[in-house]
């Protein structure tokens, strides 16, 4: 069905606005994929803690120990910050009237606030 | 058809433009009577002023539908006994689209996003080509099967949620056309009709409510349509063909 798609000649901005909305569903989507998996294993080891009594240093200690788990919270605080922005841009549209230009530049800046604090905790876990 | 010793019940019927309002009239309460008798007695009996649209009576020409109760239904083939369950009906112009007058609503904006969509067939052959040979069995073919009895009523576009909150959406029923033509082996547009489905206020802007498919009175399944461009739409943008 799409092997008659042919290939854009010329570059034009709606072109681009539709390659644009286009690539933020895949990544939306994506990104849901991701944070699915790591919602599970993060409700996991909460409740593996939990009923194991292990204290707030304990998990830390355990995670500086671990190559593992630095690497999973990085995985998902790119994923929720790629995923929350995304969706809160069809919110801002709908409700607000914030489309365009506007609306990426608000966005753009929410995504940066999830990531440096997501990062940044991450990275205070991990040192 | 004398109404003289019948039994009434009380209709409120929209009367005016968008600042108009409900007027009530007492219709006489027949068997097997549908809310499209009910308005032509009001016409033909009551009130000679009242503007309303049908055509065919019998489902299939897609100008009847009005708002009957609070949904959008196709007034020939909706019985009053299937919707005015506590006796009283109340009947409006379709959401979304401007009133002309009463019952009537424009219907361009409708059919202007049919175009956006590209809702024409693009042929490549010509009338000396030989007779293209569909399988019915393909999957394309199936696809289409399942979308291809709209008749253009607009039920689903009065009755999506996404149409009222960004009026620029084009429509389930646009994009269920986009889609049709798009699984139609013997038309040529499929690229550019893609594109013209993708942007933020074409299938995108789809939530998935399915009111469209609760309400079609064909029982088609505009949100799977939809869906169907989304799936291809990211494919084309993965690979690079959008």
């Amino acid at each position: 069905m799409d092997a008659d798609l042919p290939r854009q000649e010329s570059v034009d901005f709606a072109a681009r606005g539709v390659r644009a909305a286009a690539w933020r569903f895949v990544l939306q989507r994506a990104s849901a994929a991701v944070l699915a998996f790591c919602v599970i294993v993060h409700l996991a080891a909460i409740i593996y803690a939990v009923r194991h009594g292990l204290t707030s240093a304990a998990i830390v200690a355990r995670m500086h120990a671990s190559a593992f788990w630095p690497v999973f919270y990085s995985v998902f605080v790119v994923a929720a910050a790629i995923h929350a922005p995304l969706g809160l841009r069809a919110v801002a549209d709908e409700w607000l009237g914030l489309r365009g230009r506007a609306a990426d530049a608000v966005l753009a800046a929410l995504a940066l606030v999830l990531l440096g604090g997501g990062l940044y905790a991450v990275r205070s876990l991990a040192a | 058809m004398s109404s003289g010793a019948e039994a009434t019940f009380p209709v409120l019927i929209w009367r005016g433009k968008a600042d108009g309002a409900f007027r009530r009239y007492e219709v006489p309460r027949r068997a097997s009577q549908t809310v499209l008798d009910i308005v032509t007695h009001v016409q033909r009996h009551l009130d000679p002023s009242l503007a309303y649209r049908y055509a065919c009576r019998v489902g299939m020409c897609g100008s009847c539908a009005m708002t009957v109760n609070g949904k959008a239904r196709w007034t020939c083939r909706t019985h009053v006994d299937a919707v005015a369950g506590s006796g009283a009906l109340e009947i409006a112009p379709l959401n979304h689209l401007p009133i002309v007058r009463d019952l009537v609503v424009d219907m361009a904006p409708f059919f202007d996003k049919w175009a956006a969509a590209q809702g024409e067939f693009r042929a490549t052959a010509t009338r000396r080509d030989a007779f293209a040979r569909v399988e019915p069995a393909s999957r394309a073919r199936r696809a289409i099967d399942a979308t291809i009895e709209c008749i253009g009523c607009a039920v689903c576009y009065a009755s999506c949620d996404v149409v009222g909150w960004r009026p620029d959406y084009l429509g389930p029923a646009a994009l269920n056309r986009a889609w049709t033509l798009v699984n139609d082996v013997r038309d040529g547009a499929g690229g550019s009709r893609l594109r013209a489905v993708a942007g933020d206020a074409g299938c995108h802007a789809c939530h998935t409510h399915q009111s469209c498919t609760e309400r079609c009175p064909k029982h088609l399944a505009p949100t799977a349509s939809i869906a169907g461009l989304k799936r291809l739409v990211a494919v084309a943008a993965v690979k690079g063909r959008l």
